[in-house]
Order: structure tokens, then sequence, then C-alpha cells
């Protein structure tokens, strides 16, 4: 009898245990564009089920998003709503959830938050804050823009000048000075994210006013894209993720964002009992940030050896970008 | 500072005002129909992101951008009827209703998006088109006449709705029964044929609208591709005065003071992005103050008809 009750309770251990290797993690994000945006969204989409891939599939990672969250208030309670369905991991990809996360972050201490783009986890012990040193892939944008400008002027089409996409656009700049001081560089900031068809204005307006090499930041540069590649002739280099796919002619270089070492970081992490408290900070040094280059271009073998030590200078520390 | 004042840049200004002013004209004039006739059509911009979707979505697959702009206009149709049919055959609640269309055209235009494209791509949308000899009139002859289809037909759209709507006896009866629906239905009138007609022709063209943002404008199909450009079309034709002449007037103005401020920031004029981008919603709050007071409204506006009420 004894040992029939010791078997049982072995049996069960076994199962529980069995179930507790086997439970997935279960992570949430909260996006404020579309996972297919060619950009911010897209490159946090694309390294979670990069993550989830290379983990094993759904069985070892559950992934839920909700994408299209302009607005606060509808993210902050999307935010919420995943924390009390018990997901393991939220993550709020948009400073613009500060916030929100903030917030709900206090009233679920077991549930790990992850958001950026900033540095702050307000001092909570299960927030995790990310952020991209932006301005380093711009720096090197804005060096093989300068070395392939015919025209000398240059076009830079920005959403708002907050976040990643000041701090992109202020690398680039410090690029072009590096590389040629006598280029041109002309702004415009359309005040919003999502307006596309402003986006594609301004850089027509660019265009229309000599630049010959364009840049920008934000879901919406698909409208400058668009415009570059009707007119012909223009260059283009992107940030955020792998732009080429939408103009395979005049994309040069795109910065992309690769978040997955930093989420099997906090995975691991998680699992290992630490829920946050942490920032994380993509470099080219730490390798979160990489120049993709489109191998469909044909850049001067030159100027490209000049760009990989540029990057290599950056990343060893030998040249410094200002954010 | 005097770059501003250079033939180049005025040139540049004034064509970014006319491609910019394009999907406003369609989509304000036709919402000149719908509220003529008394009905408030806020679901304007949901049946231009439904309908630029439609549009580039056929045109991507077939490589026919006139079967792009139908699919637009039979969309733009259709989202007309259920606008028709909620607040005009069920007497529903305008501003609820429109607001329900933009909702609905804002959802399904982005699963559709994500289930059949799935990610951004862009087309070759309509080419500009040189009218002989009159693009060749110095200065002018390249910003009036050398531009797209869409564009040309925006315009032309201009004279067209005035002359329906102040010439003919449907424009008359669309007025009667946006200004008395009661005495337009005693004269014989069918009162909720002609504001069915007057919405789905508003919706067609808002579809239009959606099109020339989609395959003549920026050549993509993206989620919420119109950024709330439905709701300013809304916000012109009372800045218009209920006249297609005076929606002409607003897209114009709002569209002009849109490209001069993306001139400065390009020319390095030392004012704040944020303030330059503010420039032309600002103008037209003030246009609205000082026009709006001066131009009668329909007096049936945002009022179901219901027959044997006064």
């Amino acid at each position: 009898m004894k040992s029939r009750r010791l078997t049982a309770i072995a049996l069960i251990a076994v199962l529980f245990a069995a179930a507790a290797v086997a439970a997935p993690i279960r992570i949430a994000v909260i996006m404020p564009s579309a996972t297919t945006d060619l950009a911010f969204s897209q490159s946090m989409y694309s390294a979670l089920l990069s993550v989830q891939k290379d983990m094993g599939g759904e069985s070892a990672l559950v992934l839920k998003h909700t994408d299209n969250m302009f607005n606060v208030p509808d993210a902050a309670a999307a935010i919420r709503d995943y924390a009390s369905q018990g997901f393991d991991v939220v993550i709020a990809h948009g400073s613009q959830y500060g916030s929100s996360v903030q917030e709900v972050a206090k009233d679920f201490p077991k549930v790990t938050f992850a958001w950026g783009t900033d540095v702050n986890t307000f001092g909570l012990s299960n927030v995790y804050a990310y952020t991209a040193a932006a301005e380093q892939g711009g720096f090197v944008n804005g060096f093989l823009a300068a070395k392939l400008t015919k025209s000398k002027k240059v076009g830079v089409t920005g959403p708002v000048k907050v976040g990643d996409a000041k701090t992109y656009v202020d690398g680039f700049l410090q690029g072009i000075q590096y590389a040629d001081k006598s280029i041109t560089v002309s702004e415009t900031w359309t005040g919003s994210f999502s307006d596309v068809a402003l986006m594609s204005a301004a850089a027509k307006t660019h265009i229309a006013n000599g630049a010959d090499s364009l840049t920008g930041s934000s879901q919406s540069v698909v409208g400058s894209i668009g415009a570059a590649k009707d007119k012909g002739g223009i260059l283009w280099f992107g940030t955020q993720f792998e732009q080429t796919s939408l103009a395979p002619a005049l994309v040069v270089a795109s910065q992309v964002y690769d978040w997955t070492a930093m989420l099997k970081e906090i995975i691991a992490k998680r699992k290992a009992g630490s829920l946050g408290g942490s920032t994380y900070v993509l470099t080219l040094a730490n390798g979160g940030l990489k120049i993709a280059y489109n191998p469909g271009y044909a850049l001067p073998a030159a100027i490209k050896t000049a760009a990989d030590a540029t990057i290599k200078s950056i990343a060893n520390g030998s040249i410094k970008v200002q954010p | 500072m005097k770059n501003i004042f250079s033939l180049n840049v005025i040139s540049g200004i004034l064509n970014t005002m006319i491609a910019l002013a394009t999907p406003y004209l369609y989509a304000a004039i036709g919402e000149v129909f719908a509220q003529t006739a008394g009905v408030v059509n806020l679901g304007v911009d949901g049946i231009m992101l439904l309908s630029a979707f439609a549009a580039f979505y056929v045109a991507l697959v077939t490589g026919n951008l006139w079967l792009g702009l139908l699919a637009a206009a039979v969309v733009g149709l259709l989202m007309g009827l259920l606008m028709s049919f909620v607040s005009v055959s069920l007497k529903a609640e305008q501003g609820v209703s429109g607001i329900g269309l933009y909702m609905l055209g804002l959802g399904l235009s982005s699963l559709l998006f994500k289930v059949m494209i799935g990610t951004v791509k862009t087309i070759e949308g309509f080419k500009p088109v040189e009218l002989p000899l009159l693009s060749a009139i110095p200065f002018l002859g390249p910003i009036l006449f050398r531009n797209n289809i869409l564009v040309y037909a925006a315009f032309l759209l201009v004279p067209i709705a005035w002359f329906v709507l102040e010439k003919t006896t449907f424009g008359l009866k669309v007025k009667s029964v946006g200004q008395n629906p009661a005495a337009a239905d005693s004269l014989g009138i069918n009162v909720d044929r002609i504001r069915y007609v007057s919405v789905c022709i508003g919706a067609v063209l808002a579809g239009l609208a959606g099109a020339s943002l989609s395959i003549s404008l920026t050549n993509l199909f993206q989620d919420n591709l119109t950024a709330g450009m439905g709701f300013i079309a809304v916000a012109l034709v009372y800045f218009g005065g209920w006249s297609p002449v005076g929606v002409l007037g607003g897209a114009l103005l709002f569209s002009v003071v849109n490209s001069f401020q993306l001139w400065m920031q390009v020319l390095g004029v030392n004012i704040p992005s944020g303030v330059a981008v503010m420039l032309p919603y600002l103008l037209t709050i003030v246009a609205l103050c000082v026009t709006v007071n001066r131009v009668r409204q329909p007096a049936a506006l945002n009022k179901p008809f219901e027959r044997g009420e006064s």
C-alpha cells in the first residue's frame, strides 16, 4: 500500500515537472503600426518570430500581438488585458506607451514588461527598457550618402523630432559632415508617424529642390521611398528594417534593428528569476544594429570598404557619434 | 529667404499643391452632394481607405490601373448604399452611423491588406499626361497641364458638380430634400431616393479619392493610408459653404499652405518644424471661423426624414 502511494506521488510529481518543463513562455506585444510596416513595428515582430522559431515554435513560445495601436489609451487597455490574461512578458513597443507601462506594471508584479524605445525602467523591478543607438547607423548611412550624391544635395524626411527618429537623423547629419562638409542637407518633418501622402509630398519637394539622395524614419517613409522610385535615379538609405524589397534599384543600405539577442536575454533572465530592472541599447558593437547593404545595388568597392571601416570605428569607439 | 520667391520654388509649391488637393477635391465634392441632400457622411475616410485598398489590390493583381479605379468606385458605391440604408432607410443618427462606416473601412482595409497583400508594395501608378500646346505655356503650363488623368478629372469635377447642383432638375431636387424634405415630398419628390443617390454619388467620389491616393499620389497601400484626410474633406465642405467652387478654394488653400510649409523646411527657413506643420490646420480653423457664419447650411442637414413629420 505504501509503495503504491509513493509511486502515485512520484508519478504526479513527474507529470507536474514535465508540465512545468513543457509550459511555453507566453509573450504579447503591442505595436503602434502594422506588423508589415517595413519599419519599427515589423523589426520587433520579425525578431519575435525569429526567437519563436529558434526556441522550437509555438510549443515553446506563444506569441500574441496587437498592432496599429496609434491610440495610446487603447494600447494601455491592451497592455493591461494581456497582463491580466497571465502572459509572462508584455512588450509595449513604442516610446508613447511609457506612462501606460509604468501604471500597469505596478499592478502585475509577476509579469515582465518591456518597453521602448527609452531607457527608463521607472525604478520597477519587473520593467525592462530598450532603445537603439540609431545615430550610429544614421552616421554610416550619412557617410554613404555623402560619398554617393552627385548633386551634393541630400534630403531627410522625418515624422516628429523625437526618439530614434531624431537620433537617427542626428547621426545621419554627422556622417554627412564627417565625409563631406560641402553637402547641403535639407530636413522636413511632417508631424505625423502615419501620414504617407504628406511624407511622399515631402520627398517630392526634396527631389524638386535638387536632392538625389534621401533618407527618413518611421512607418510613413514608405511614401518617401515610393516618391523616389517614381522619380527614378534617387538613392534611398533606410533605417529600422531592411527596406530593399520596396525599391530594389534605389536602396543603398538599411540600418536594421535586430532585437533577437535582447529578447532571448529577457526570456533567459525571466526563467532565471529576474523579471526586469535593466536597460538594453542596440548598438553596432553588440550586433543589435546591423547595416544591410542591398546586394542589388552596385556600391563601389572603395566606398563599401570605407563604410565598413566607419562601422568598425563606431563599434570600437574611435568614432563617437552624438545622439 | 529670397529663395522662397524664386520661380523654381513657386512652381514647386504650386505643383505639390495640385497633387495634394486632388484627393480632397474628390472626397469633399462628394460630401457636398450628400450634405446638400441633408445627409452628413462622416464615414468618408473609411470609404477612402477601403477603396484605396481595392484600387491598389486590383491594380497590383491585374496590372490594370483602370480596373483598379473601377474597383474603387464599386467599393465606394457599396459603402454608399450601406450608409444610405442605415441613415436614410433605418433613420439612424447620421454622425454615429458615419463613424461606424469609418471604423468598418479602417478595420476591413487593414484586415484585407494583411490577408491579401501582407506587406507594403509599390506599383506603377498613373503617369503624367502632357496636354498638347497647353503644357508648353511658360511657367503655368507644366504646373497645370502636366499631371495624371486623376488630377485633371478632380479639377474638372468642380464645374461639373456645380452645373449638376445649380443647373439641373436633379440638383434642384437634391437641394430641396436638403432644405425642406417635407415640402419636397409634397411636390412628389421621393426624398429617400434622392438622398440615396446623393450619398452614393458622394461615396463613389470618396472611392475615387482613395484611388487617387493609392494608385496616383503614393502608388502603394499601407494601413490607415488616408491619415484622416476624409475628416479634413468633411471640414472643407463647411469651409466651402456647400459649394463645389468653395470646396475648390478650401482644398487649394489647405494644400498650398501644406506645400509652402514643406518648402520652407526644405529651404531651411528658420521656424520650428512643429509650427510649420501646424500652419495648414491653423489656417483652416481661422478660415472656418471667418467663413462658416456667412453661408447657410442645408436646413435639414443631419435630420432623418419621416413622412408626416414637419
